[in-house]
């Protein structure tokens, strides 16, 4: 390999589950593969498992229904075929993503299609106990998002030092846009406006082609794209309780069979969709992950599928996803713990706020989940930026804040450095400073202070009794959106939107 | 190195914070070269005017340092090896500068008071007054009242510097101001007090002449008193 991508953070993981654990969740998971079987709606695929030698019936609770039961050694099969090394390319190919199964190299990402912008702007109050006192505080505005949203939220994330990948993390509602033309916009949106690595679903599986194409048309030809797939795709094919959901089942086998690199998640919910104990909600959501894992490979031996773990919790006064949850990221620590067990390359989920808008509550639920999961050493860490209100609202200036935090847990997780030539400095230091009137160790932080790598202060501190933070993280919001960023060269854009009808003009 | 040379290498050297050859300072591949002090050896051999090295290099470098400072270019570790680069080599100067007829901006006595252990504030305070050029006698921690105030007699200071960081021990400020004044050592005296625990009021109630809130207050409050610049200069 002649290249070295982004760093990421590579991590000593935390081991939530022993070796004993990891070993029966997995028996747990194979059993509820073998019964009751996973529910499929797919007659290619049912097709696929039957001739593996899976025993496929007819379901009787719905029309075009199979059941599968999948033998484990099937499952093992497609394991041994599964690559445990998966490139992620870029457009700068030093922003390339190497996804490995057995280092726990950790990357932190955006995502994913929220509907809401959440504006955040300072106004101006009187305090009532003393009237020339005036203070600033934010006031939010939600709305709908659009593409103008998503090409600022690429460009944002462009500058964002610590956002490693990016999914699109709002949804495109504008009235001129359909859902024909949802895909190439978004992924134009997203292309256009930054170097790193792009993932997104697919919404019309009829624009798989257009969009492999502008990933042609950008690296320079089909094979330049396999080299470095500046794109990949998620498919959510598991409908939680182990059913691989039809629609998404002919994604994933279109996607693969272009050999593009693609998640196959699931999504259960511990309390509605899942049971809420952790072992049960992890045997089951490992169970549908592996099946989709099995299909894939049985398809396609050797597609670049990355294990899609996304277990949330139901909050139990309104059944919504619920993220803030401890036992959230205990699900996800686990099931990163279950991929590197397969030797799979992961992609996990963490650091949304259940909090409506950035403040104590939003920083207290994302940086536990951003510094846990992470411990626990997933490569894709997804969600990571800027949401809100359970996935619901993207706010720029809390995606700010997170990539603030998620530098600071990168570098809690950073190797200690002991070396016999970092103990022999240390000593001829502590040496030196014992000879001085004044025994300072001042002047030996300096290198350290002046490399960039130690932490000077938390940029975004006001000065006075009074929390400015929010001013400040606007502020620094506002400064990173005008900064430029590397658009497509024209030629490229001019021959995307020659050849691939539906863009729209004014996201050029 | 010609004359003009060795004042730009002591300047460069107090930015690096250097104080002699086995110093890292701030850039590469430093060690083994000569520090200030070597530089004000060999600038003093060849003759460079004492007011020169002084001036252009000592001060100039120092003021650069502020410079970078103000910027948030430069750290209070900065501030502080360059000082202690300065300091140093002060009392090698002191006898050229008496020659010339320059004077030293005066002599300060620093004590962290007693019963009281802490003492990084005191030595801060202490490397950056010998910095900007002041003669300093440390006495150290813990120092009982009575020993302060003998020292007072014997070393005859232009400023004493009074340091606490307890409230239990922030008491022994003011027995130390009143025995001064009982044994008649006040009134050519400047009394200086700084610590997290005490404050301007404070200052103003045990009849100290100054409270300081940190090493660069001490600096400039010391040099008003002795008519000079502030902390930079």
């Amino acid at each position: 390999m002649d290249f070295f991508g982004r760093e990421g953070v590579t991590v000593n993981p935390y081991l939530r589950l022993r070796d004993k654990e990891l070993k029966t969740i997995h028996s747990a998971s194979m059993e509820l593969l073998s019964d009751p079987g996973i529910e499929l709606s797919h007659e290619e695929a049912a097709g696929i498992f039957d001739k593996a030698g899976a025993t496929v019936t007819k379901s009787e609770r719905a029309k075009g229904t199979w059941v599968v039961k999948i033998p484990e050694k099937l499952v093992l099969q497609a394991l041994e075929t599964a690559p445990s090394q998966v490139t992620l390319g870029a457009r700068n190919p030093e922003h390339k993503l190497i996804l490995d199964g057995e280092t726990p190299r950790v990357y932190f990402g955006s995502g994913s299609e929220t509907n809401n912008i959440l504006d955040t702007n300072l106004e101006e109050f009187t305090s009532t106990s003393d009237p020339d006192k005036k203070l600033k505080f934010p006031v939010h505005k939600r709305r709908r998002g659009m593409v103008a949203d998503l090409c600022a939220a690429a460009r944002l994330g462009e500058h964002l030092e610590h956002l490693d990948f990016f999914i699109r993390p709002v949804n495109i509602q504008d009235d001129d846009i359909s859902e024909d033309s949802k895909d190439v916009n978004k992924f134009y949106a997203c292309l256009n406006n930054m170097t790193k690595h792009v993932m997104a679903g697919l919404t019309d599986l009829n624009q798989l082609d257009n969009i492999i194409r502008m990933g042609e048309i950008i690296t320079g030809g089909p094979e330049q794209l396999k080299e470095n797939p500046v794109m990949s795709f998620i498919t959510c094919v598991n409908k939680s309780p182990l059913q691989l959901e039809g629609d998404s089942t002919e994604k994933m086998l279109s996607i693969i069979k272009r050999d593009m690199p693609v998640v196959l998640s699931s999504s259960p919910q511990g309390g509605s969709s899942a049971p809420i104990d952790e072992v049960g909600m992890v045997a089951q959501i490992n169970a549908e992950i592996l099946a989709a894992v099995t299909l894939s490979q049985l398809a396609h031996p050797g597609a670049k599928v990355i294990y899609g773990s996304v277990p949330v919790r139901a909050r139990m006064d309104n059944l919504h996803d619920m993220y803030g949850a401890p036992e959230f990221n205990q699900y996800n620590i686990d099931c990163v713990q279950m991929a590197r067990y397969y030797k799979m390359p992961c992609y996990s989920t963490g650091g949304v706020a259940d909090a409506k808008v950035p403040g104590i509550q939003a920083t207290a639920e994302k940086v536990f989940s951003h510094l846990y999961v992470c411990m626990a050493g997933p490569h894709l860490l997804h969600y990571a930026f800027g949401l809100l209100e359970e996935t619901q609202t993207f706010c720029f200036e809390q995606a700010v804040l997170d990539n603030q935090h998620i530098g600071m847990v990168k570098t809690l997780m950073q190797p200690p450095e002991v070396s016999q030539d970092n103990v022999s400095y240390s000593l001829d230091v502590v040496r030196k400073v014992m000879n001085t009137s004044h025994r300072l160790f001042a002047r030996y932080a300096r290198k350290r202070i002046h490399s960039g790598q130690l932490f000077l202060a938390y940029p975004f501190e006001g000065g006075e009794i009074q929390d400015e933070t929010m001013a400040n993280v606007k502020a620094e919001t506002q400064r990173i959106l005008a900064e430029p960023v590397d658009h497509l060269p024209d030629a490229t854009s001019d021959q995307i939107f020659a050849e691939i009808p539906g863009i729209l003009d004014r996201i050029r | 190195m010609s004359g003009s040379e060795l004042i730009s290498a002591i300047r460069y050297n107090v930015l690096q914070g250097r104080r002699d050859k086995d110093d890292e300072g701030l850039e590469d591949d430093l060690v083994g070269e000569p520090g200030v002090e070597e530089l004000v050896k060999e600038a003093l051999q060849k003759k460079v005017p004492v007011h020169d090295i002084l001036l252009h290099g000592l001060t100039e470098g120092m003021k650069q340092v502020g410079e970078k400072f103000e910027k948030k270019e430069y750290f209070i570790p900065d501030m502080l090896s360059a000082a202690e680069a300065v300091g140093a080599v002060m009392e090698t100067l002191e006898p050229y500068l008496l020659q010339e007829g320059t004077t030293s901006k005066g002599k300060f006595l620093l004590a962290t008071v007693e019963k009281d252990q802490h003492d990084i504030g005191k030595n801060i305070v202490g490397i950056m007054l010998k910095g900007a050029g002041f003669h300093v006698v440390d006495l150290g921690i813990s120092v009982p009242t009575a020993d302060i105030v003998t020292a007072v007699e014997k070393e005859k200071p232009d400023y004493l510097g009074l340091s606490a960081l307890l409230d239990t021990t922030m008491r022994h400020m003011q027995e130390t101001i009143s025995l001064l004044q009982e044994k008649g050592l006040r009134s050519d005296l400047k009394v200086i007090i700084g610590g997290a625990p005490t404050s301007p009021e404070f200052a103003g109630k045990i009849g100290a002449d100054a409270h300081c809130k940190d090493a660069f207050a001490a600096v400039n409050t010391a040099n008003e008193m002795a008519g000079g610049g502030g902390a930079n200069g």
